[in-house]
């Protein structure tokens, strides 16, 4: 336990202390922190319309990000839920196989693939279908795209646990009582499943709204999320004050988020423990 | 609060081992730090074979990176830092950046005239430059229709060229494009003038392919971009790629930047480090930064000692060090930088 407490100690509250302490002075003159006066005007910035709507921006691509997941994560888990045990192992494998590559690689190559000469844009172009190449990168699509790709692996694995532990005769019951396998599956395996599904949309919620990689290298720097914001005000313009700030912020709204998914979860496992 | 303790007592055992493997280290030994692969790999061990002094290189990604490490603990642990220029001004001004004795750097001979007439520092009092160079258009010359000659060209780039431009996201550069194309000062802080060039840029980014620091001149050479915002060293690994690369700098001008080395007043060893200096400023190390950086070398003994086809090649080296100085440099900002940032982000998080 001590080791456990000490190492999060470390490497977790002293970090998250620095940085909310720090953001509440102000920038020194040529960098650094004064510290002389202690403030909120960190704050009150982070509230200005410039700053509230790259918030309310990264949100949306988050929530976009996170929704698109699903869309491909659940038929995914699902599959993977219905193929034979023995190749079910080696399903999960492949889709978390991504991962052994480093995240920058894996953005990259996205780029090698859309860019406007890219291998997409070429044979799309050699086979007459197009004339002039399709603006694919560089632009939300793109953004959203890595995000997506990034981060589908973990939709993947949550709903497939979900379905594991799911009971196969409340879906064989409602097959019994004469339900077609569309309504069972609205009615039955979907709301049974719901922890895992927000389980995995709160994942990518929470990666993506923080991500700076990706509206950088996919989205040309043309997308300023609020991971860009944060990381320019640190390494650019020297602001570490005003960078804490939005830091605390962004570390709320996502402990605020996993929250609610905990209590959500817990709530839903009461639910289906009180009708079995 | 027994975890409280425990942590509390860690970080003073961390402390004084810190402590200890600084005692340790005071024999001949110095710590720089450089941009990865700004210098010589085998300068290291060619210094301390000719000197006896150890030369530990840690390095940084970019001037805030070293700036955050040095600022809180006044340079504690460095002996010689190389930073670009602005931010050499800041450590003289938090007193970090030692004033140089130039009796201890006979080969300052080496540099030319002009390098001791840089507006941040003029006398290298505190700073010695080890590269410099400009900001302009890099181009393919065989798909542009117009070669491009003003900042204009790329601010309002004409039809055929929308959506193949690109420009540099450093807040500096990106707005000293737009206050040069107006006539201001690449240290403008006037905020109605911000203001205007705010408004142009964004008008811009609608008609860019990216901003991009890093990979735009092989965006040249594949033909995604067919004008860019380029430092000069960079165009040039383009151009070694694809002659049909060019390199202009726009009528309306430049910015002149120049990369410097400042060594550290906290320092322990300082002859040491004021070997080091003089060694960095022998005609061997400029040379090698002009054929491997292709950055022009501020070390006239360097410049003259390089292969003359590389000043046909790559015109940015034939500019003369007296053209260079006509050039604005790029200051420290000071208190101007809050609302310099936030016209940035502005810019960069405008649709």
């Amino acid at each position: 336990m001590l080791p456990g407490l000490l190492w999060l100690g470390i490497l977790m509250v002293v970090p998250c202390a620095i940085i909310l302490v720090t953001a509440f002075y102000e920038r020194g003159i040529y960098g650094g922190v004064d510290w002389s006066v202690a403030t909120f005007a960190n704050f009150t910035r982070s509230a200005e319309w410039l700053y509230l709507s790259i918030f309310l921006d990264s949100a949306r691509i988050a929530a976009l990000a996170a929704f698109f997941a699903l869309l491909i994560g659940y038929p995914a888990a699902y599959a993977i839920t219905k193929s034979a045990p023995r190749h079910q192992t080696a399903l999960l494998f492949l889709a978390m196989l991504p991962f052994w590559t480093n995240y920058l690689i894996r953005t990259y190559a996205w780029i090698v693939l859309l860019n406007p000469k890219g291998l997409v844009n070429n044979f799309l172009q050699s086979i007459g279908l197009i004339g002039t190449p399709f603006a694919i990168l560089y632009n939300e699509f793109a953004v959203i795209l890595g995000l997506v790709y990034n981060y589908v692996p973990f939709v993947i694995l949550a709903i497939y646990s979900a379905l594991q532990r799911l009971d196969p005769s409340y879906a064989e019951a409602s097959r019994d009582l004469g339900a077609t396998a569309l309504t069972t599956f609205w009615r039955i395996t979907l709301p049974l499943t719901a922890p895992g599904v927000a389980a995995g949309a709160v994942f990518v919620f929470v990666l993506s709204i923080g991500n700076f990689i990706t509206p950088d290298l996919l989205g040309g720097g043309k997308f300023q999320m609020v991971g860009n914001l944060i990381y320019d005000q640190f390494l650019t313009a020297r602001d570490w004050p005003f960078g804490s700030a939005l830091s605390v912020i962004l570390i709320a709204i996502m402990l605020l988020l996993l929250f609610v998914q905990a209590i959500a979860a817990n709530w839903a496992r009461g639910e289906s423990r009180a009708h079995a | 609060m027994k975890t409280m303790k425990l942590i509390s007592a860690a970080f003073v055992a961390g402390a004084a081992m810190l402590l200890a493997a600084g005692l340790a280290s005071a024999a001949e030994k110095i710590v720089i730090s450089n941009w990865d692969g700004y210098m010589p790999k085998d300068l290291a061990e060619k210094f301390k074979a000719e000197t006896g002094i150890e030369v530990e290189i840690a390095v940084h990604a970019t001037n805030e990176e070293i700036m955050g490490k040095v600022v809180a603990s006044k340079g504690e642990g460095y002996d010689v830092l190389f930073v670009s220029s602005p931010f050499a001004e800041a450590l003289d001004k938090l007193g970090i950046a030692a004033k140089l004795d130039h009796a201890k750097i006979p080969n300052l001979v080496n540099l030319y005239p002009e390098a001791a007439q840089l507006k941040h520092d003029p006398g290298n009092t505190f700073s010695i430059p080890y590269t410099w160079g400009t900001t302009g258009l890099c181009y393919r010359s065989d798909v542009v229709k117009t070669e491009p000659t003003s900042w204009n060209d790329l601010l309002k780039p004409a039809d055929d060229l929308k959506g193949k431009t690109t420009m540099l996201s450093t807040d500096r550069w990106l707005m000293a494009a737009g206050e040069l194309a107006m006539g201001m000062s690449v240290n403008e802080t006037d905020q109605a003038k911000l203001d205007q060039v705010k408004a142009q840029l964004i008008e811009t980014k609608k008609t860019l392919l990216a901003y991009d620091d890093t990979t735009f001149y092989s965006k040249l050479v594949s033909g995604e971009a067919s004008l860019v915002q380029a430092w000069d060293g960079w165009c040039n690994y383009g151009i070694a790629e694809k002659p049909e690369i060019k390199y202009v700098i726009p009528k309306e001008g430049s910015d002149l930047w120049v990369d410097t080395m400042v060594l550290v007043e906290g320092s322990k060893n300082k002859d040491a480090a004021y070997k080091f200096l003089d060694y960095i400023l022998k005609a061997d190390t400029g040379k090698w930064v002009v054929e491997n950086i292709m950055y022009k070398s501020p070390n006239k003994a360097g410049m003259e000692a390089i292969d003359k086809s590389m000043l046909e090649k790559y015109p940015n080296m034939a500019i003369t060090p007296a053209d260079l100085l006509k050039y604005e440099q790029l200051r420290d900002l000071g208190d101007g930088m809050k609302s310099f940032s936030k016209a940035v982000t502005e810019i960069l998080s405008s649709k």
